[in-house]
């Protein structure tokens, strides 16, 4: 789960790492009396979930109030669409209003999961401000990756290290050392995915400072991040995607228009490339999930249903826990109920697909049934194809 | 011979009385493995359909001679099941729960490091060695005993390859599901190293999908070992970047991840790749042809 910049901004506040003077608002007028409270000159930043905000005008530095009234005139409520966002862009509900601090440096620092030896890594780099991907690709030598062994820790050693890598030295390496032990700590205690500063910038006075601020927490750890997880900004989700989240079915929204419903994350992808090898298009990636009750598949079936853009449905459903039968009787109730005359098409294997097959035959639906994954892609692509 | 489980196999359930342990315990139990023991704590003494429950699992070593575990504890208590289960000395342990905080699989991660237990999972559907025993979700009856051997990040995904293949006349040696998680116990080239040395596995069927780099690990650790045929399918390349895939591990992430990537590299090592999931099986077929071995394709 992604948080926005001021919500990752508290979260280092209250470690002790030192952040911009700032104030969050959510109005034009609330956006000049933050101006003038920092005399004018500020950084008007739009709070989105997604990065490259700077390149598209999301990242405005401003010498008035006036000016900084006119960002958010052109900001506020309607969608920024950066290189990360995709075409619709991400709806901007707030702003953080923050002072401009002179920079001698800038740096880089993150913590985040090393997937190929299944611990924490510390990453950082004297190059800050840019891409760290693009940073390790070509200059490799001025990436330091620290590897943390969980049951030793992150130790004052190791930040001195990374502290002395990154060319500081005399009372900025103690204050180095001081803040990665806290980003840890944070990152830690917040059961964070990824933590980020960029830049982590040392100002004209000779003290380090995080201009930015990146925090990601680990979606299986929210239980026991009931603080955090009550951040959640659900305007910066498609709507379905909200609902679905609410009943716990893996959905994402797409650009296509043939809606999937599939069980199991690794065939729902398998069915989406399926169906794009025959020239179709999905409008969604789907996974009911193992164990789902019928409740669960009628909620997955309503959201298909009342997607506008979804024109005809293709089911894919390998039974072992699932079982096709319960399939058929939450398709057939979700139809009814929302009412529907879209063409389906339903693939069913495994455990109780005839029982399932004879459900959806007796229903006045407008199904086609298909044995295999192939044939059943091909003939949902086939039955939209004249509207094409 | 098979890996990892055979019929001599005695599991234990860590989970056994609540109500995904109990029902799948006994459809493994019905498939013929020998679920021999329970553990819940604070429920010892009860039964399930016959089958003694006790508060730890040493007790359950001790007493029942199990080596095997299978592992249906809900996520806050996961990774302390796995910790307890190779404490107790438990040979294998398969946990099929899925949503473990990352940072409880990075300390199991590390623990397992000082320890004899092999992990599979978590997040997966267990494994099984079709005609003798079953650890896992996965459904019995699409499985035959057979030379293939089977690897796989996914679930379904994996009911769908065996399907096709068991359909072509390619029966099973062992089918493993290794989980989607971004922290697994046990990864492609454990299991490929096993298959390796395996007598009953001829060839090797890999499914991957997208995040990572788990696929292109293994197809440099083929290029160097692999002295039997291997095909495969990755699963992703339409996935859209920055998303999670239902699986917590699934992700584009910083232009790394990508399936285009895993299935260059792993044809690269000589994998047959199947272009789309309804050829699974016959990738199969003609890697095994390839390399010179019938298989049951007549």
């Amino acid at each position: 789960m992604k948080l926005h910049e001021y919500q990752a901004k508290e979260l280092f506040h209250r470690y002790g790492i030192a952040v911009p003077h700032s104030h969050l608002v959510r109005s034009i007028e609330e956006t000049g009396q933050a101006a003038d409270a920092l005399a004018g000159s500020c950084i008007v930043k739009a709070q989105i979930h997604a990065g490259g905000r700077g390149k598209v005008g999301g990242v405005v530095r401003v010498k008035t109030s006036r000016q900084a009234r006119d960002a958010a005139r052109r900001l506020l409520h309607r969608p920024l669409v950066t290189a990360q966002t995709g075409p619709h862009g991400l709806p901007v509900n707030s702003l953080l209003v923050e002072e401009i601090i002179p920079v001698a440096r800038e740096l880089y620092l993150s913590l985040t999961l090393d997937r190929s030896s299944g611990r924490y890594c510390l990453i950082a780099s004297a190059q800050g401000g840019v891409d760290i991907e693009q940073t390790a690709r070509n200059t490799p030598e001025r990436v330091s990756r620290l590897t943390i062994d969980p049951l030793i820790g992150l130790r004052a050693y190791h930040a001195r290290g990374v502290a002395r890598f990154l060319g500081l030295d005399g009372p900025l390496a103690k204050e180095a050392v001081a803040l990665i032990l806290a980003l840890n700590r944070c990152f830690l205690d917040r059961d964070a995915s990824l933590v980020e500063i960029n830049p982590l910038v040392v100002t004209e006075e000779g003290h380090l400072l995080a201009m930015d601020a990146k925090v990601s927490i680990d979606d299986s750890a929210l239980f026991r991040q009931k603080e955090v997880a009550d951040w959640r900004d659900e305007t910066q989700f498609d709507p379905l995607e909200v609902r679905a989240a609410r009943s716990d079915i893996a959905y994402i929204k797409m650009d296509g228009r043939i809606g999937c419903l599939v069980n199991g994350a690794g065939l729902a992808m398998a069915t989406l490339d399926m169906l794009s090898e025959c020239g179709g298009k999905p409008a969604n990636f789907l996974d009911v999930g193992g164990g789902a009750d019928q409740d669960k598949v009628v909620e997955a079936f309503r959201i298909l249903l009342e997607d506008p853009t979804v024109e005809g449905i293709l089911v894919n459903i390998f039974g072992g826990i699932m079982r096709c039968d319960l399939i058929a009787a939450s398709l057939i109730a979700a139809a009814k109920e929302v009412g529907c005359s879209l063409p389906i098409v339903v693939r069913m294997a495994g455990a109780r697909r005839k029982e399932g097959r004879q459900l959806l035959e007796q229903a006045e639906l407008n199904i086609v049934w298909q044995d295999k994954l192939a044939s059943a892609a091909a003939a949902i692509v086939r039955h939209l194809s004249p509207a094409v | 011979m098979a890996i990892l489980i055979d019929r001599r196999s005695r599991i234990v359930v860590q989970g056994l009385t609540g109500s995904s342990g109990r029902r799948h315990g006994l459809l493994c139990r019905d498939y013929g493995s020998q679920v021999v023991a329970g553990v819940t704590p604070g429920k010892g003494g009860m039964n399930i359909d016959g089958i003694p429950v006790f508060d730890t699992v040493a007790e359950a070593v001790e007493l029942c001679q199990v080596d095997v575990s299978m592992i249906f504890v809900p996520p806050p208590a996961a990774a302390e099941a796995i910790l307890e289960a190779g404490d107790a000395g438990i040979r294998l342990a398969v946990c099929i729960t899925e949503g473990i905080p990352v940072q409880d699989m990075v300390l199991v991660n590390r623990a397992l490091g000082d320890c004899s237990m092999r992990l599979i999972g978590p997040n997966c559907p267990g494994l099984i060695t079709p005609g003798q025993c079953k650890v896992g979700i996965l459904p019995s009856d699409i499985h035959r005993p057979g030379p293939i051997g089977v690897v796989s990040r996914s679930g379904t995904l994996t009911y769908e390859a065996v399907q096709q293949l068991s359909n072509a006349g390619l029966g099973q040696s062992t089918c493993v599901g290794i989980g989607g998680d971004p922290i697994i116990g046990t990864s492609f080239i454990d299991v490929l190293a096993m298959f390796n040395d395996d007598a009953d596995t001829e060839g090797v069927f890999l499914i991957g999908e997208i995040g990572g780099t788990a696929e292109e690990e293994a197809a440099i650790w083929i290029r160097q070992n692999m002295r039997k045929p291997v095909a495969g399918y990755i699963a992703g390349v339409t996935a859209p970047p920055g998303k999670r895939m239902g699986h917590a591990g699934a992700i584009v992430s910083g232009g790394s991840g990508r399936a285009a990537d895993k299935i260059a590299a792993l044809r690269n090592s000589g994998v047959e790749v199947a272009e789309n999931p309804a050829l699974m099986a016959e990738v199969m077929q003609k890697a095994l042809r390839s390399a010179d071995i019938a298989g049951h394709d007549s």
